[in-house]
């Protein structure tokens, strides 16, 4: 199956952010490089806004990943409660 | 008491915000309006079938824009105020930022104009408002990265006239063709051009180790612009998957119009990758991966997972991928041999690896570096020590349509160079690879008119106005070198010094102005 992937800046939000994709999703796996955190995932990744909240301790617009991100792959499937990157083969 | 409404969803927001805002024409026919839209052989039958899954309105796009560039600029202030640029590894790592700013920030401002014209010239919505964005992402790059490298041009050589020199300069006749080809041809060429194959099969070989390498290497101000910019990449790739799916899923006939783009734009965009691949094995002093490395993730797993999903729709890898998996061996070692060659011509310093670079290279490049590169650094190392520091004053023959100078081996033979000919209304043309041929036979009317720097020179449009070439002494490389603008002395020659180990300015400023910055000299 093939991988999907998201990157994003490593910033203190961002911390928040992994911990809640990595909890949703536990085969995913975290690949750290120099200023950057990239989580692979086989197949499909889904990040939950609820998980995220619950991270960081307030309220969450999904949009906000928008400042953090460095890199995706997969097709995006968005609205407001997740955010999901797949394969559709 | 009236309740207050209901937000709306984001679908619902983004719907009412983009194709409920368009309308069509009635006082003008609309194919009078959007003139650019079918002369391609593109074929759309429904434009609200366009799906932007980032569902991004231009209100949360200012508002999130405006974020990361607050973000921006404070790192770019106290990067300046804490004289960051002596915190860099050392002063070869400036000469990629220098590469940067002269070949790929002027293809920003490129992008911006390109994203402008085509999102103007589609008739659907959706896709004008991802173009809308998409645009002004770009000149938003491009001002960024000229604002964040403005500091490195207080301190050290070669930034000062980058756009003349994009204009002029050999190798960047490179990237700026690249640009100037995909801007030329019609819009949904250039959405697979620059927003599909570029944007989303190859910009992180750009991008991803550009940025990691400057925090790797200790750049807080190309650090930051970077991630600023890639922050957008990401929806920006998008915007060419969704397109080209858009496109695929429309007719059946756009199937081997795409494909031909496909095979064109993927061997286009790699070409001018190579600029990148000796930036990551040889330019940045500590190295986040190699181009091999960056090539097996970035292309070959990741392009490998989007064909295999690209496959539904008839689409298959591009024609040249397995030639360019094969090339991951070669390219970084060959392209800085040329650029060590052509040292005194470029703008930016040259050297040789050190010792302890080339067990790096040996180790990441088993099967190529010790058998066929080491002992070419060695002996050019052995050459500049003993006071014949190599350069080549020669011009090179260059691709008619990649503009690289044909340096490029056959497949499956590292020692021999690949030439390919082509012959147009009976004048004869250049080709280094399969790749190039196949591009220059389908559209030959376009490519003989390319301006070959080589040729340019020997035909003497090269040099400042008033230059006599036939006054006596007339040094032909140095009225070119006056011609682009280059301090000859200063920006160019080896790093180590035109005199060889008494160090260029570059050089030795940076060592005196750190040993100033960490004592009390």
């Amino acid at each position: 199956m093939s991988t999907v992937f998201i990157a994003f800046q490593n910033t203190d939000e961002v911390r928040g952010i992994v911990e809640a994709i990595m909890d949703d999703n536990p085969h995913a796996v975290i690949d750290m490089q120099p200023g950057m955190v990239k989580i692979n995932a086989a197949g499909r990744l889904v990040i939950k806004r609820a998980s995220i909240e619950e991270k960081l301790g307030r309220d969450f617009d999904l949009q906000e990943m928008h400042v953090h991100l460095v890199t995706l792959s997969g097709n995006i499937d968005e609205d407001d409660d997740e955010f999901v990157l797949a394969w559709k083969h | 008491m009236d309740m207050p409404a209901k937000k709306l969803g984001l679908k619902e927001r983004y719907g009412l915000l983009t194709r409920d805002l368009h309308w069509d024409t009635t006082y003008q026919p609309m194919d009078k309006v959007f003139p650019y839209a079918s002369y391609e052989g593109i074929k759309i039958h429904d434009w609200s079938k366009w799906e932007d899954p980032f569902r991004l309105t231009m209100d949360a796009y200012w508002k999130y824009q405006a974020e990361k560039e607050r973000k921006l600029y404070a790192i770019m202030d106290a990067f300046a105020q804490n004289n960051g640029h002596l915190g860099v590894t050392d002063a070869r790592y400036i000469n990629t930022l220098k590469l940067f700013l002269t070949g790929v920030s002027p293809l920003e401002y490129m992008a911006h104009r390109g994203f402008a014209h085509v999102g103007r010239a589609f008739p659907g919505a959706g896709a004008r408002v991802a173009c809308q964005m998409q645009s002004l992402d770009e000149i938003r790059h491009f001002q960024t990265q000229i604002h964040s490298m403005s500091v490195y041009n207080k301190h050290y050589n070669g930034f000062h006239d980058w756009q003349h020199m994009h204009d002029r300069v050999w190798y960047l006749s490179v990237p700026k063709s690249f640009f100037d080809d995909a801007f030329t041809a019609g819009p949904f060429e250039f959405m697979i051009a620059i927003g599909f194959a570029f944007e989303y099969v190859l910009t992180n070989l750009l991008f991803v180790p550009f940025i990691s390498g400057a925090a790797y290497n200790g750049d807080m101000g190309a650090m930051a612009f970077g991630f600023s910019a890639q922050s957008d990449e990401s929806r920006h790739m998008t915007l060419g998957l969704e397109m080209i799916k858009f496109i695929l899923e429309q007719d059946p006939d756009n199937v081997p119009i795409v494909q031909r783009w496909i095979d064109k734009w993927f061997w286009r965009g790699y070409r001018v990758l190579t600029l990148v691949a000796m930036m990551m094995d040889y330019m940045l002093p500590k190295r986040v991966m190699s181009w091999k490395e960056a090539w097996e993730i970035y292309a070959e797993e990741n392009g490998g997972a989007l064909f295999a999903d690209l496959a539904r729709y008839g689409i298959k890898p591009p024609k040249g991928w397995a030639q360019a998996c094969a090339d991951k061996d070669y390219l970084s070692h060959q392209a800085w041999n040329v650029f060590y060659n052509y040292g005194a011509a470029a703008p930016f310093h040259t050297w040789t690896p050190s010792a302890q670079d080339m067990d790096w290279l040996a180790a990441k490049y088993p099967d190529s570096f010790d058998k066929h590169y080491r002992p070419l650094w060695e002996n050019y190392t052995e050459m500049a020590e003993k006071g014949n520091r190599f350069y080549s004053k020669t011009l090179p023959m260059l691709c008619q349509v990649c503009q690289i100078p044909m340096f490029f081996t056959e497949p499956g033979d590292p020692t021999k160079i690949c030439y390919r000919e082509s012959e147009y209304k009976g004048d004869k043309y250049h080709t280094c690879s399969d790749g190039c041929k196949d591009i220059f036979d389908y559209e030959p009317e376009k490519y003989v008119q390319s301006w070959l720097p080589v040729h340019q020179i020997y035909q003497g449009n090269c040099f400042e106005r008033g230059t006599d070439p036939t006054a006596e002494g007339f040094d032909p490389l140095i009225a070119v070198l006056q011609w682009y603008h280059m301090n000859i002395g200063r920006d160019n020659f080896d790093f180590n010094g035109i005199e060889y180990g008494k160090g260029s300015e570059d050089k030795n400023n940076f060592e005196k102005w750190r040993a100033m910055s960490t004592g009390n000299m």
